[in-house]
This record gives C-alpha cells, sequence and structure tokens, in this order.
C-alpha cells in the first residue's frame, strides 16, 4: 500500500495512505486516548476524547474517524487538547454513577484510567439531573447497568456489527438516550444468544458476567458438600491476563495450583471430556455420514451458537450434534460414575465448571442436562475466567509465586486433540482425527490439519480418507455462521461437517475472558496469541487424538461401554429446542 | 420524554400487510430504508405498534431493536393508535399561564391516561401540543375537530362526557 508523510507532534513519519491518525499516532509511540472506539467494531467518533489539533483544521479532529493525508500536521497533546478532552471526561462522568471501589471494573476501567491520566477528580463538575434505570438482571449471564452506561455504543456495535445479532440498540433521544432491547423488553426475553462480546467490549461497568461465586464460596465452606472444579481448555491460556501476564501465556500448573488452594475437592481437566466429546461426537458423524442421515453434522459445544441456532435458523437444530458439550459432559460423568465410584450422593456434589463463556451459565439450566436424576444438575455453577481470577485474588492467592501443580486424577490425562478446543477449527480438527482413524483404521500420519486453523471468519477443508470425501466447513462468530448456514440453504455450499462457535476466534475470544482495552485490541491479535498456546501445548502432547486417551478409553471400558451406547445416550447427549424469532 | 407503549390491541389486516410489503418493495431492505418504510408503516397503520415493527424487522432482516432506536429517536413516529376521541392539550405559554396543567391532569385522571398515550379500549387519547394560535381563548383543548377554550378543570368532565 502506498505511504502518505505526517508530522506528528513536530517529528515526520511516513504511514500507509488510509490510515486513521489514531492510527498514525501509533506509528509515533502515541496512544490516543478513546471511548467509544473499537477497531472494526465501533468507529463513530462520538465520544470526543480522540480530539487532536490539526494545522490548518478549523476545530479539533476525532483521530479516531480522520485519515490522514500527504503532509498533514498532528498536535496529539497540546494544552488546548488536553483542556478539552478533560472537560469532554466531566461531561461523560457528569451522568455516570461513580462507584468505583465496589466496582466489578475498578481497575481495568478505561473511564477510570483516562480520568486518573488527566486529572479528572471525583467532584461533581457539572452538576444537574441524572436519569437513573434499574438493572437489567433478566439472563443468566449478564447484567446491565445503565447508570453506569457512558453511551459509547461499543456494545450495540459488538452485538450488531460483529455478531450479527442486534439485540439490543439505542434508544429514545437526547437526555433519555439508553441502550436496550425493542420494547424496553428484558434481555432474557429477546434472541440474545448469551455470548458476551458485548460485555468484553463494554470499556466501563455497565456490563458483567451474573456472578456465581457467592453460592460456591458458601459451598466450599459447607462441610457436607463435595465441591469439585473443571477448567476449560482455553481458561489456562488467558487467566494469566488477570495476574499481569502477557496475552498468549500458558499458566496451567500456576492456575491448578491456585485453584487447589481456594480448597476444591477435585481440580480436574475439562479436556479430557473434550476427548470424551469427540469420541462420543465422531461416532456420531460416522453413523450420519455412511446412512447420509442429517447431514450437515454441526458441533454443539458451544452454547452461545445453539441459542442462535435455535432462534434463528430452528430449520438446522436436527443437524446439530446430540452430544452435550465438554462442560456438560463433565458434570453428567461426575454425578454419575465418580459419584457411583466413590460412594458420593450425587445430591451433595457442587460441580462447578470455569469456562471461557458468559453462555454456559445459561447452558447449565437447560432441559436434558440432568444425568445423575431430575433436579440434579450436570454442572452447578459455570464461572468466567474473571470470575475464576477474582476469586483466587479474594483469597489472598499469590498467582505469581505459586509452584507449577497438576490436575487430579482420574480427569487429568488429556490428548492434544482434546486442548485445541478452546480455538476455532479445533474441534473440527479433534474430530477429524478421530473420524479418519474410524475411516482408515489407523490415525492419520499428519494429525496437523492447518486448513481449519486460523482465525479466519468461514474455513472451507476437503479431505480424502481412503473411499471417502469429506467436506467440511469451520465459522466462529454468529455472522460469520449466519453466512454460512444462508450459503447451505441456498445449496452454494455443500459440506458434510460445520464447526461452529458463536464467538469470533472461538473459546480463546469468549465473553467469559479476560477484559482487554479497545487500544490492546487494536494492537495485539488476542485470538492468535491466546490459540498458540493451545496448539503448542497439542504439539507438545505425546497423545495426539482423542480415542487414544487412556483416561477416555478408562471412561468407556468402566461405565459408558460403546461410543454411541444406550448409557452413553443417556449420560452424554441432550436434545435442541426450536425457539424461532 | 420517553415514548409511551400502547395497551390497545393491534387490529391490522391483510389488506394493511401488502400495502406494508409494497412499501418494503419500494424502498428497499438496507438500514437506511427503515426511516421511509416507518414512515408509510405509520401512515398504513396510524402507529408503530410492536406487532407492525416485528413485522418489518422479519421482513427486512434489520434487527427489531435497531427500528425501535428509529421509531424512538424521530417525534413524527408513534408507538400510540390515535383514539378515535383524539385530545389534544395546547401547553403553549400563554395556555400554559393560564393553568392548562391542571387541566391536563383532570384530563388524564378522568380518562386514566398520561399524556402521549391512549385508553385501553382505544376511544381516548390524550396529547400534549404547542401553540394552537388561540391564545386570547387560553386555556385551549381541541378534540378531534372541535376547539375547547377558558376551560378550567371542573368544566372537563362535562366536556368529556359529550364524546
Amino acid at each position: 500500500m502506498e505511504n502518505v508523510n505526517v508530522k506528528i507532534n513536530g517529528r515526520e513519519y511516513s504511514v500507509p495512505a488510509g490510515s486513521t491518525i489514531l492510527d498514525a499516532a501509533r506509528v509515533a509511540g502515541v496512544e490516543i486516548p478513546t471511548l467509544c472506539y473499537l477497531k472494526e467494531i465501533n468507529e463513530i467518533g462520538a465520544c470526543r476524547l480522540c480530539l487532536v489539533e490539526v494545522k490548518g483544521a478549523r476545530g479539533l479532529m476525532a483521530a479516531c474517524v480522520t485519515p490522514v493525508t500527504e503532509g498533514m500536521e498532528v498536535f496529539t497533546n497540546t494544552e488546548k487538547v488536553q483542556k478539552m478532552r478533560k472537560t469532554n471526561l466531566e461531561l461523560v462522568l457528569s451522568t455516570h454513577e461513580r462507584k468505583c471501589l465496589s466496582c466489578i471494573r475498578s481497575r481495568d476501567c478505561e473511564l477510570q484510567k483516562l480520568c486518573r491520566d488527566y486529572g479528572v477528580e471525583d467532584e461533581e463538575h457539572f452538576k444537574g439531573k441524572v436519569n437513573h434505570m434499574p438493572k437489567d438482571e433478566s439472563t443468566a449471564f449478564l447484567v446491565r447497568d445503565n447508570d453506569k452506561c457512558i453511551l459509547c455504543r461499543r456494545c450495540v456495535g459488538a452485538c450488531k456489527n460483529m455478531q450479527g445479532i442486534g439485540a439490543i440498540s439505542a434508544l429514545d433521544r437526547g437526555f433519555d438516550t439508553h441502550i436496550g432491547s425493542a420494547f424496553e423488553m428484558p434481555l432474557g426475553a429477546t434472541s440474545c444468544v448469551g455470548c458476551g462480546q458485548c460485555v468484553v467490549a463494554c470499556p466501563v461497568g455497565a456490563l458483567y458476567e451474573k456472578d456465581d461465586t457467592a453460592p460456591i464460596w458458601a459451598a466450599l465452606n459447607d462441610p457436607t458438600k463435595h465441591v469439585a472444579i473443571c477448567t476449560a481448555p482455553s481458561v489456562r491460556a488467558t487467566i494469566g491476563e488477570c495476574f499481569g501476564y502477557e496475552p498468549g501465556t500458558d499458566v496451567e500448573g500456576k492456575m491448578v495450583a491456585a485453584i487447589k488452594r481456594l480448597g476444591f475437592d477435585g481440580v480436574y481437566d475439562m479436556n479430557v471430556t473434550a476427548d470424551l466429546t469427540i469420541v462420543e461426537e465422531a461416532h456420531e458423524f460416522m453413523e450420519r455420514f455412511t446412512k447420509g442421515e442429517n447431514l450437515p453434522l454441526i458441533t454443539s459445544c458451544s452454547p452461545g451458537w445453539i441459542k442462535y441456532c435455535e432462534h434463528y435458523f430452528p430449520e438446522f437444530t436436527d443437524n446439530l450434534s446430540s452430544c452435550k458439550s465438554p462442560q456438560q459432559m463433565f458434570g453428567a460423568m461426575y454425578k454419575t460414575y465418580y459419584a457411583q465410584k466413590h460412594g458420593l450422593d450425587p445430591a451433595d456434589i457442587v460441580f462447578v465448571s470455569a469456562i471461557p463463556c458468559t453462555a454456559k451459565k445459561f447452558e447449565v439450566r437447560r432441559p436434558g442436562q440432568c444425568a445423575a436424576g431430575e433436579g440434579i444438575y450436570d454442572v452447578d455453577y459455570a464461572i468466567t475466567t474473571r470470575e475464576l481470577a477474582r476469586m483466587i485474588e479474594k483469597a489472598g492467592v499469590n498467582f505469581r509465586a505459586l509452584p507449577e501443580e497438576a490436575f487430579d486424577q482420574p480427569f487429568a490425562t488429556r490428548s492434544g486433540a482434546g486442548e485445541i478446543f478452546g480455538a476455532t477449527g479445533g474441534v473440527m480438527e479433534a474430530a477429524l482425527r478421530t473420524a479418519a482413524n474410524a475411516i482408515l483404521g489407523e490415525n492419520l500420519e499428519k494429525v496437523e490439519l492447518s486448513d481449519v486453523r486460523g482465525t479466519d471468519p468461514i474455513k472451507y477443508a476437503t479431505y480424502k480418507l481412503g473411499e471417502h470425501t469429506v467436506n467440511v466447513a469451520v465459522a466462529s462468530g454468529t455472522k460469520n455462521a449466519g453466512e454460512l448456514l444462508n450459503k447451505i440453504k441456498a445449496g452454494e455450499v455443500k459440506v458434510d461437517f460445520i464447526e461452529i462457535m458463536a464467538c469470533p476466534g472461538g473459546c480463546v475470544n469468549g465473553g467469559g475472558q479476560p477484559v482487554q482495552s479497545a487500544a490492546v485490541k487494536a494492537t495485539v491479535d488476542l485470538k492468535a496469541k491466546r490459540a498458540a498456546v493451545l496448539y503448542n501445548s497439542d504439539a507438545n502432547n505425546e497423545i495426539r487424538c482423542s480415542h487414544d486417551n487412556p483416561a477416555v478409553k478408562k471412561l468407556y471400558e468402566n461405565f459408558l461401554g460403546e461410543p454411541g451406547s444406550h448409557k452413553a445416550h443417556e449420560v452424554l447427549h441432550t436434545y435442541y429446542i426450536k425457539r424461532g424469532l | 420524554m420517553k415514548k409511551k407503549m400502547t395497551t390497545v390491541t393491534f387490529a391490522g389486516t391483510p389488506e394493511q400487510e401488502l400495502k406494508l410489503d409494497a412499501a418494503i418493495e419500494k424502498y428497499g431492505k438496507d438500514e437506511g430504508a427503515i426511516m421511509r418504510i416507518l414512515q408509510d408503516a405509520q401512515e398504513i397503520y396510524g402507529y408503530l405498534p410492536i406487532e407492525v415493527q416485528r413485522m418489518i424487522s422479519i421482513k427486512t432482516g434489520v434487527p427489531l431493536a435497531e427500528i425501535y432506536g428509529v421509531a424512538t429517536f424521530y417525534s413524527q413516529f408513534s408507538l400510540n393508535p390515535k383514539g378515535k376521541v383524539a385530545i389534544s392539550v395546547c401547553l403553549g405559554t400563554a395556555c400554559y399561564v393560564k393553568g392548562a396543567g391542571p387541566v391536563m391532569e383532570k384530563i388524564c385522571e378522568l380518562l386514566g391516561v398520561q399524556p402521549g398515550e391512549t385508553s385501553a379500549d382505544g376511544k381516548f387519547s390524550v396529547d400534549a401540543t404547542r401553540c394552537l394560535g388561540a391564545c386570547g381563548l387560553a386555556p385551549v383543548i381541541t378534540i378531534n375537530e372541535d376547539v375547547y377554550g377558558k376551560l378550567q378543570p371542573k368544566d372537563v368532565a362535562a366536556v368529556l362526557a359529550k364524546y
């Protein structure tokens, strides 16, 4: 691409033509402050925090939406600019509920940081009317507190532009403007899928997951309860960010050590039931593939995707794999097999999963998720990576100083296929490794399937396995999922097997993952960095295929029988609902 | 002021829906067309209840929340049907000074609605308006085409009884 010459704060730089002033300033090592800007998701120039002086321009310019031109001279930090930014911050604060001490986003709030940077005190500079709205707590997964909302519309952009859903929008006008759903419906009554991408887009504390840590603390302090936890494949790749590690740091050992210090009776690896899911799902695929029934088979691990399918593509619910997600399989196995083996009453077990996801909080209370008996949920509480980090912090555990420890048996040995579950394409790759074995009678010579890797929105691949040709597709992000399904409906694409994850990039970029600022998101490829942890782990694992995992083999030998057996169906499979819009 | 939602039961006809389809056909289905579709829809139905907005959402693929956002942004759009008896209370300066406020309160009290709302049976709607140009008669209200001037709260019941 062509470059243009610009002067930023008196120094000359050559930057790609078409860059915004915001991007160009980064080349100069200057981070211009923003609040409403979220790269490619919300570029509306509304908050006026990124104002800069441009030589020859009449007024101050919004750096996030102003492209650079040849010879442009920009001043990012003049007295005038600083004064305007401070005033704008004071105006934003004038209707913001300032309860920083108890705010969930205190310390990683973008507004709080800017107020500190610009010396905006906690005084009411602009006194006047403040609108109060009740919190929306109608969903199982998130809370909207509009008293903290600064109307940046990043959540609206994430929901509509990125995810293609649009469950929320800016409503009413002027001083009454607020973010909500159509006809002021509670979010729980809408087609919101619970992906939580609005939560990780929010710069302040107006959106956060519904906190489920209180009942877990209560259970941990109740000697009559057996409290166990498993952590999802991607949590080890991200939770370090909550403790000051660079994105893309594998902290599995320290994470396990930290959780063990919280007092759980068992700390397990969900990768084991990721492998179990693959063995069941590959079996299901082979059955459908050979019979030609209900193809394409579509993966069912992502509860946000499931809810999206039920609302927007109910005609595809029969294509969904009936396999429960790894989280639900874990709870189901724990409260049946493990409970029986150890003489535990499933009613006394509190099973917790730590997940990168907000939609999983919805999944745990879905119907068809009670293998041990009616009213005994497979998983009692699903907590996000952030909630787990808060529990560790609250317990005073010094995460960084901990030694590395290992998961507890019998749910500790995993294959590399289970490990890559947390990245887009990972479930497909894992399933194909096992399906290929079923077709060929032996493992693939090269188990790395690079065609389905990477963060492209939609990926296609064709695999020749013996006499069979298997066509697959992988989509991440519900908008891309919708695009793929529409192509299949129109007959433009014909595939046998589809993996869909609700969040762009997969679970590593889930709505329950550590929140990173807009500046970090614009400059660091979080999806790829976090996914690299999982792929490295897979590459270093001696066991590469789910069906070779001895822990999984044991579950079949001792309890389930064969993949797809009657018992497996009782414990590991579920059903879906045609919700519509 | 936030827009009031209706409690009147929707009674759209297939003919009205055909007209709506024609409007969508005319303006297209992209987001930019929503305002014009809403304008036509309001002409067709008289107002924009959730049933109409949902139809527009399904037919265009534009999310309902976004359509509702547009409908609540522009004051020309109404979520409420006009009543068969449409009452407008002038809250212009002269009427206001002469006691239009208490008149409005009395009307709302007797009909059990708030300004901007329509009674559940769809009969009465009450709106506040700006100056009607009849300041000499302040405070003034209009009911459909009829004008009532120099109204006191105690007169309201008798006036409403005529409808």
